[in-house]
């Protein structure tokens, strides 16, 4: 029971302490798991992530369930998951029923759009280093493009993208296969 | 019968998005469309929320759109949703993680995920600059094409881009503040037109 509570709290505490997701969370969970509890070693911490990463869902969720299995079995997932998303659960709940209270004033709608402008920016940023990874060669080339154009014209639910695109991943790479 | 869909809903973004929380947005634009649970601005600003408050963006995300929707129930329901074909498919893994990590048919789907993964962001962004930059509604009701425009907002994206992209000084600045100063802008400027 000690266990489960201090994977809990910990990773609640790495929640509450990452700001803008996934990378910004990696020397928060080297310090809490590697340093100070020991609960995985640097080189497996920097497997789960890689893991985390190219796994479906949120990084930070994928790499709690993943130490927490470690440390306590399944039992263990749920709660170091639990632990990471409940700072959001709370602090967003509070943030959300504040603004839905001051969203009529002038101030706020003003505020509320300029921040609008700076998404924009923060998204290409996201996207610039997504392809800096992704893009590889023309193949993934034409993916990404493709994918983008059609996503923007068509109203076709993005899980189709998705799956055609894995399906195309690995029909390219047996092609390439075959071919050497 | 909301906290039925909603929870649904929540699973599919978690289950089919690939590459962490940005990749969460194209899904609910595509469910903003669908069930008019909240609109493009409202996704807009709840992005803004997202970025400058503590917690894994996605999982906050979740928690908002959960709780506009449907109150706290929604927020905890979307949240559950997410995370529950995540925490899934990891104790899977965890079982044959050696395996899962270098199996050539995972890496290749991996290989066209990503850039369709990136794709997608693209195309959400580009929903985003039409609500951020644009003012198509004002230009229907006038007809003139300057009133397409919202320059202010163009203009402080366009300062805000090279601050976080080119500017050596600046370029690692986190988030926050850039969502900070935009907010200030935008209340000393009026870029809301009101």
């Amino acid at each position: 029971m000690k266990g489960l509570w201090e994977l809990f709290i910990t990773f609640a505490k790495i929640g509450v302490l990452t700001f803008g997701g996934g990378a910004a969370m990696l020397p928060m969970l080297q310090r809490e798991i590697v340093d100070r509890h020991q609960w995985a070693k640097e080189d497996e911490l920097m497997d789960y992530y890689a893991i985390g990463q190219c796994t479906p869902g949120v990084i930070a969720v994928n790499t709690a369930t993943f130490v927490g299995q470690k440390c306590r079995g399944i039992l263990g997932g749920i709660v170091a998951t639990a632990g990471i998303v409940f700072p959001s659960l709370v602090i967003i709940m509070i943030i959300a029923g504040l603004i839905s209270n001051f969203s009529h004033l002038v101030a706020v709608q003003n505020a509320f759009a300029g921040i609008r402008a700076c998404v924009c920016v923060l998204i290409i940023n996201a996207v610039v280093k997504l392809v800096k990874k992704a893009v590889v060669d023309w193949k993934t080339l034409v993916i990404f493009l493709a994918v983008a154009v059609a996503s923007i014209v068509t109203s076709l639910s993005p899980v189709w993208f998705v799956l055609a695109s894995a399906v195309c991943g690995i029909v390219i790479k047996e092609l390439e296969a075959k071919d050497s | 019968m909301i906290f039925v869909l909603l929870f649904w809903e929540y699973f599919k973004v978690g289950l089919f998005s690939v590459g962490g929380g940005m990749a969460t947005i194209p899904f609910l634009y595509d469910l903003a469309d669908k069930t008019h649970w909240f609109t493009h601005a409202q996704l807009a600003d709840m992005l803004a929320v997202s970025e400058s408050t503590p917690g894994p963006i996605g999982v906050n995300m979740a928690t908002y759109v959960g709780f506009t929707t449907a109150g706290i129930p929604g927020a905890i329901i979307a949240t559950v949703g997410l995370v529950t074909p995540s925490v899934i498919v990891i104790l899977l893994i965890a079982q044959a993680l050696q395996q899962f990590r270098h199996n050539r048919y995972v890496e290749a789907a991996f290989y066209g995920l990503r850039p369709a993964s990136a794709g997608l962001i693209v195309a959400a962004g580009y929903t985003v600059l039409l609500v951020a930059l644009f003012r198509q509604e004002l230009y229907a009701a006038t007809g003139v094409l300057s009133d397409f425009f919202n320059w202010k907002a163009i203009a402080l994206a366009a300062v805000i881009l090279v601050l976080s992209g080119f500017v050596k000084k600046t370029r690692n600045w986190h988030p926050i503040v850039y969502i900070g100063i935009s907010a200030v802008v935008g209340v000393v400027f009026h870029v809301g037109g009101v």
